[in-house]
């Protein structure tokens, strides 16, 4: 039998709309985080007792140092481009069962005070307009929910 | 291994398991009876089916059988290549019988890959693999001055080889110009610069020391392996690329270090007769080559350039096409390390690279996660972890 009438003859099974709930913990440090990004528009970090690190978002222990961190430090809404990138090919959101809206700037951002990286959205789709070290600060939602996504996007300072 | 193919709705996961399977037993001249355990290991995820170790005992071989199975992210099929080399170096199995498989046809992979991730910091923004490969190749542009012409470089020598691999998924043949036209997944990284997905599995029998030399197949001796997992978030892994610490890629270089100062290689390029890696992309092929030490850090471009990975240069980088020809995620570490078996024992047909005394296999995946193994002709004076 020729390959396409075989596979005419193969059944497989779509999982459609199903859908299995879960319920995750931000922890301690990660809700005060997500608390004052929806309340107040603001970043916080978490500073290591050893090495100095300032964790951004705050995470209970420094993964090097092995030791529990609690001292919640201040950081910036500017910081700088670490790379980037625009993000053009179709894929599905598991967050929403969609495809997600493409294309948009996507880049890793060290925010003043911070020493990790964050990932997000970048207010351009022109990679000849992004360019490494290109400051950037962000702009958050009207409405929030204690999300990541309450930071729409950062917006590029210089193109 | 099975043909590797965009999409086998003919069978589901036990039974891809099994041709697999059936394959690696009937090439070593052994019979289910005479494995003594087995690690076998995917992307639960990929398939939205958990538990590969319980319902697929019947295709595995594993029925009453010690079992374990494995899942590292890209890195799994080399993981398990190295769980199964530890069973056997222990002392405590003699026969294991290591499975890598994935049927990617069945979900949308950017999608299940991001599953993997922190769902507060990761999941509502992460773009999955290639938007992270992206990332770096920008990082890697701007750090040497490469370019992507270098890397489409990479992509044309990788499909070239495949042509010489029946087992490859991707036969193309492809032009610099081809792939430069071709439109961009996420800037600098183009459709023609990445992976497929793919269906495939693979198998592979490890043998301690006692009994290797009573198969059939002449044996390809493990000569030591070394692995480095870090980083928690999709976004760690360019902190220290920024090279504050010394270090672009600290998984790799590290345990490449260790690896090589185990083995006693100190001029990569000189010692390494053949290399089979985790390349899932174009700049990969660039990058991964100095973090591998076959180069000085931006230095990659040039040597690639000069032919030295190409087939018949001083040491060929995937005859097989790699995985920018097949990538069943759970099986493409797994293949890695059967095309090194095949080319130490002559067994690689128009791929086959002349004389091939020490191979290298790599597997790379996670946030930036690498796996190392090297494999030789000749069997070690002492068993390295």
């Amino acid at each position: 039998m020729a390959m396409a009438e075989e596979k005419k003859l193969l059944i497989t099974l779509e999982s459609g709309e199903a859908e299995q709930p879960f319920r995750w913990s931000a922890g301690i440090y990660g809700s005060r985080f997500l608390t004052e990004l929806r309340d107040n528009k603001r970043f916080v970090g978490i500073r290591c007792p050893k090495c100095g690190k300032v964790y951004v978002p705050p995470r209970r222990v420094c993964g090097p140092c092995f030791v529990e961190l609690s001292e919640l430090v201040p950081v910036s809404d500017e910081g700088e481009i670490v790379t980037y990138t625009v993000v053009s090919f179709g894929f599905v959101d598991p967050a929403t069962g969609k495809q997600k809206p493409v294309p948009y700037g996507y880049a890793v951002i060290k925010l003043d005070g911070a020493d990790t990286y964050l990932l997000h959205y970048v207010d351009e789709t022109d990679p000849a307009k992004i360019r490494v070290g290109a400051r950037v600060k962000a702009v958050f939602e009207e409405e929030r929910t204690g999300s990541m996504l309450d930071i729409k996007h950062f917006e590029l300072l210089e193109r | 291994m099975t043909k590797q193919r965009s999409s086998r709705p003919d069978v589901n996961g036990k039974e891809l398991i099994n041709e697999a399977v059936r394959m690696a037993l009937d090439d070593a001249g052994m019979t289910r009876k005479d494995i003594d355990a087995v690690v076998i290991g995917n992307m639960d995820h990929f398939e939205g089916i958990n538990y590969v170790d319980t319902w697929s005992v019947d295709g595995s071989g594993a029925l009453m059988k010690p079992i374990m199975k494995l899942t590292t992210g890209g890195t799994t099929g080399s993981t398990i290549a190295m769980a199964a080399y530890y069973h056997v170096a222990s002392g405590l199995f003699d026969r294991v019988l290591a499975i890598g498989w994935e049927k990617n046809s069945e979900s949308d992979t950017t999608g299940a890959i991001i599953t993997a991730f922190d769902p507060f910091w990761d999941r509502p923004i992460f773009a999955g693999a290639v938007a992270g490969l992206a990332l770096e190749a920008t990082q890697y542009m701007h750090l040497t001055g490469a370019t992507e012409e270098d890397a489409a470089y990479v992509a044309v020598r990788e499909r070239k080889h495949a042509l010489n691999n029946p087992y490859a998924h991707l036969h193309m043949n492809l032009t610099i110009e081809d792939v430069m036209k071709s439109p961009y997944l996420s800037w600098p990284v183009k459709m023609g610069d990445m992976c497929p997905r793919t269906d495939g599995a693979c198998a592979l029998v490890f043998a301690s020391e006692d009994v290797a030399e009573d198969f059939p197949q002449k044996p390809a001796w493990f000569l030591g392996v070394a692995n480095r997992h870090l980083w928690a978030y999709t976004s760690d892994p360019y902190v220290n690329q920024a090279i504050e610490n010394g270090w672009w890629f600290p998984a790799m270089e590290w345990s490449a270090k260790e690896l090589y100062d185990k083995v006693g290689i100190t001029d990569p390029l000189e010692q390494i007769d053949v290399a089979e890696l985790y390349l899932p992309y174009s700049f990969a092929g660039l990058r991964y080559m100095e973090s591998l030490g076959f180069c000085g850090r931006g230095e990659g471009p040039a040597l690639v350039r000069s032919g030295a990975f190409d087939m018949g240069g001083k040491c060929p980088v995937n005859p097989s096409g790699g995985v920018m020809s097949s990538n069943a995620i759970g099986a493409t570490g797994l293949i890695r390390v059967a095309e090194c078996v095949w080319q130490i024992q002559g067994r690689a047909g128009d791929r086959q690279v002349p004389e091939v005394k020490v191979a290298l296999a790599t597997g790379f995946g996670g946030c930036f996660w690498s796996d190392i193994m090297l494999l030789g002709a000749d069997k070690p004076e002492k068993v390295r972890g």
